[in-house]
Order: structure tokens, then sequence, then C-alpha cells
């Protein structure tokens, strides 16, 4: 497998753009180091405030860090220039903690969006979108507005809109926070289902019992803005044969 | 289900902006700004081919005064004066006022004593130069005064050209005017599209993360705003063309030689129907460029 993410030595630090200038507070992340192999499934966890989401938001392209490097299907993104950043976030899909559905759209144009904001044809369209509404379980709510939509429904539109577009990454902030334990486990079965056809998960949770779900899951730990690595190993990836 | 499902996202794109009630009241600020330009433009249309009207008639024109108390003496000095004009090549028509039509003029002043042969009224002589222009005009007079020093000629044009300066002043003032509204309907259009920006911070930010361009994001706000701006457009350029065209029919009835030479040519009511469309591309545009310059500050 080869490595489809490379954190090194990045911090952040939000309030200023440089990470000495005036108004600058303390960093939320510090020194994170770690490779993320192709086609992997990692658990993201720690305490409320470690800087899960933070680190979320560097992968999936939303803000760029304060120092260090971060590469991303082999380039280096925090020198990419802004005009090639939709490009990446087409090639990750981000299932986030407050959702974020557009609220005017209905389900299924909401599960389309990434599909048109691809430009893909509206006849083309039609059956990704039929097949990952009756994958999340949602065909009878096609035409419902989010608002009507509740916590767990309005949680797997945004799960079918992350995954409809094959992404290569899948990034998901407490995916399984406002479930009940047996959607939360089909929703874990669907992000496993995605694994298999070779994304690579990575699915921020407080829920340490999910880990044991996923075989082979591997668990990457935050402290206070540090990534926990006693071993090295998620620095530095144990080489699989492909 | 799906049906309905089908049915509803045709105009997704459209609808992710349409709770934006900032941007329906686009359409009836453009409707009065477009109105508003089209009045000024076509009073500055008209008044700019009022003003050439009155350039081409005025330019060409000349009245030669012959001034003497003894009236054999004037009427002598006219005769030579007249065969003079009519010799030269520049001079059209040259025509001795009437006596009977000056004695008409002077009525209103002098009532029946206007009619006495003894008053020392000059003899007048009308011109008409074949070529209208200051040149022409200059050359007759100096040849015309060097018949007799008593001739005096009066240029038309000198007696109007104030006329003719308050006709270019409207012109310029309704040109100025075209421009001003033009410049507070783009900023009637950035400030539309600074509010739907604001509106739309949360759904933007998603688009983002989905991969969409700032072009993309962008001409969703252009559709909109084109569209308002059309819609406001076309309801506002009729209301004006109307009211146009009613004024131009009511200054027609005046039977004004100098009113009704305020009116509009085909060319200039071809440039009042493209007014609407310009509106729309500078809407447009403005929309875009704010758009996507108010982007770039987003990651």
């Amino acid at each position: 497998m080869a490595n489809i993410v490379q954190f090194e030595n990045v911090g952040l630090r939000y309030g200023t753009e440089s990470d000495s200038g005036p108004g600058a507070g303390p960093e939320t992340l510090s020194d994170v180091s770690f490779t993320l192999r192709s086609g992997a499934f990692y658990f993201l966890t720690g305490a409320s405030g470690a800087g899960k989401t933070s680190l979320l938001r560097l992968l999936y392209l939303a803000q760029r860090p304060t120092r260090g490097v971060i590469r991303l299907f082999g380039e280096d993104t925090v020198v990419l220039s802004r005009d090639r950043l939709p490009g990446f976030r087409r090639r990750i899909g981000v299932v986030f903690q407050d959702f974020r559905l557009v609220p005017h759209l209905s389900t299924w144009d909401n599960i389309a969006l990434p599909l048109r904001v691809a430009g893909m044809p509206e006849a083309d369209i039609e059956q990704p979108v039929r097949e990952m509404l009756a994958w999340v379980g949602l065909t009878e709510r096609a035409d419902a507005r989010p608002a009507t939509l509740s916590g767990g429904e309005q949680q797997r539109v945004a799960i079918a809109r992350a995954v409809i577009g094959r992404p290569e990454i899948l990034v998901a902030d407490e995916p399984t926070g406002n479930v009940d334990p047996d959607m939360a486990e089909r929703l874990l079965h669907l992000f496993e289902s995605l694994n298999k056809l070779g994304t690579t998960v990575v699915v921020a949770t407080h829920d340490l019992h999910l880990r044991g779900r996923i075989p082979g899951a591997q668990m990457m730990r935050l402290d206070r803005g540090r990534l926990l690595d006693p071993t090295g190993s998620l620095r530095y990836p144990p080489t699989r044969p492909e | 289900m799906i049906g309905r499902a089908s049915k509803a996202r045709s105009s997704a794109e459209r609808r992710v902006l349409d709770e934006a009630g900032g941007l329906r009241a686009m359409t009836w600020v453009m409707a009065i700004m477009l109105f508003l330009t089209m009045l000024a433009a076509a009073l500055g249309l008209a008044t700019a081919g009022a003003a050439r009207l009155l350039d081409r008639q005025l330019v060409g024109r000349l009245t030669v005064q012959i001034v003497d108390g003894d009236p054999v003496r004037r009427d002598a000095v006219a005769v030579r004066v007249l065969a003079a004009l009519r010799t030269m090549p520049a001079v059209a028509t040259a025509t001795p006022v009437d006596r009977a039509e000056l004695t008409r003029l002077l009525q209103p002043w002098l009532g029946s004593d206007g009619a006495d042969p003894q008053l020392p009224v000059p003899a007048m002589i009308d011109v008409d130069l074949a070529d209208h222009d200051e040149a022409a005009a200059a050359r007759v007079a100096t040849s015309v005064r060097r018949v007799s020093p008593i001739v005096r000629v009066d240029r038309h044009e000198s007696w109007m050209s104030p006329v003719n300066d308050v006709m270019r002043s409207l012109t310029f003032l309704a040109l100025a005017l075209v421009l001003l509204m033009a410049s507070a309907t783009a900023a009637v259009v950035v400030l539309a599209a600074r509010a739907g920006l604001e509106t739309h911070r949360e759904t933007i930010a998603v688009m983002h993360m989905l991969g969409s361009t700032d072009l993309q994001i962008s001409r969703l706000f252009q559709r909109r705003i084109a569209l308002d701006a059309t819609v406001g457009g076309v309801g506002g350029g009729i209301a004006a063309l109307l009211v146009i065209a009613f004024i131009g029919n009511r200054l027609h009835g005046l039977g004004s030689e100098l009113l009704g030479g305020v009116t509009l040519g085909g060319i200039d009511w071809v440039v009042l129907a493209l007014l609407p469309i310009a509106f729309v591309v500078l809407a447009t545009l403005a929309a875009r460029m704010t758009i996507v310059r108010a982007l770039r500050h987003i990651l």
C-alpha cells in the first residue's frame, strides 16, 4: 500500500496566519507527524479539545497549518495554489460533525451535489444517487428537506453525500455521535464497505468500542494537540506487501 | 417518490440561493434604476439631436441690415448689396425682407406708427448659404461689409448660441446622470452580492469543501442577479420607453420649431433599447467580480 497522506511536524495555531505573529493563540496541534496508508482504516480518538477536528480540517484542506508539511496524494498541500484546491477536495469525502447539509435542497439534491460540482451530466447522476439513497435507506425520504429529517437521517444524508463521488479518502468527524447504537453499527458497516473498495477512511470518535468493530483498523490518539505515537508506527508505518 | 425527486432536482443549483430575499429586491431596484437611466439617456440623446439640428439650421443663415436714416440712400445700398450677394457662389439664396413684413413685425411695439414710410427702419436681406460652415459665413459677411460701411451682418448662429449652449449642457448633464446611474447600479449589485455571500456563507463553505471552484460559486450568484436584472430591466425599460414616447408625442404636438427638434432618431431608439442589455451585463459582471474577489479571501 502506498502512502496517501503524510504529516511532518505539523503545527496549527488559530488567531494569526503566522505562528509567531501578534494575537497568536496557543498551538492547537503541535509537531504532529504521521503517515496514512492508502486503503487503510483509521480511528482518531482523543478527549474533547484534543485537536481531532482541527487535524481533520487540515486533512480535508479547510485549513492550512501554521508550520510543517502536509503531503496529500504525493503533493505538498501547504504550498499548493488555491486554484488547485478544488481538484484535491473532490478526491476527499467529508462527513461533518454538524452534517452541513444545504437547507434549501432535498435529500436527493444534497446527495447529488458533489457530482454536480464535479460537472457530471444530469443523466449520469440519477443512477448513483438512486443507489446511494437505497444504500443509506433513505429512498422514501428523497424529497425531504434537511429540516424535516431526524438527526440520524441527516447523518446518513451527510454520509451519502461524502461517499457518492467515490473519494480516495473519507474523513468523518464523530459520524456516530447523533445516532443510536444500531444505526452506529450500520454506519460503520457502510464505512467498512467503502474501505473494502479501496477508500482510506479516517473516523474521529470518542467511542473506543467502535475500534473493535473494524478488524485491522489503526488507532490515532491525540492528547492536547500532540499525536501519541510511542512506537513510531504512525510516522513510519511498517511496509506491507502490495 | 423518485419521480418527484427527479422533478425537484431539475433546478437544484439555482435553488441553492433561492431563499435570498436580498437578491429578490434587486428586481425592483434594477427596474427603477433602469427607468431613470433611460429617461436621462433619452433626454441626452434628444438634446444632442436638437443641438445638431440647430447647428445645421443656423450656421448657414445670415441677415444683412442696411441701416441709414435716408430711405433713398438705404434702398440704393440695399440693391447693391443684394446684387453683390447674388453673385457670390457661397450664397444659395438672398431674399429682401418685404417692407410689409417688417411693418407687421414692428406692430407689437410701434402700433400703426410702424407703417410710417419716414420711420428709419433698416432694410433687411435674408441670406441662405450654400455651404453650412462658419468659414463661408465669415467670408460672405466680410465681402458684404466692403460694399458699404452702413451694412451690418447678423449671423443667426450667434443669436442662438446661448440656446445651443443650454442644449449641450443638458446633453452633458444627461450623460453624467447615465454614468452616475450605472455606477449606482453597480454599487447596488456589489452590496446585494455581498449580502448574498453573507447569507449563504455556510452553503458556500460546504460547496468549497465539496470541491466547488470560485467560478462555480460565483456563477450561482451571477445567474440569480442576471435573472433579477433582466426581469427588472425589462419592466423598467418598457415603462421608460412608454414615458419617452408619450413625452415625444406631446413635444411634437406643441408645434414649436425649437422643441420640435428635441426628438429621437432611429439610432437613438436603438441605443435606448440596448440600455437594458448593457445593464444586465453590467450587473452580471459586477456580481462576478465581487463574488470572485470575496471568495479569494476564503481558503
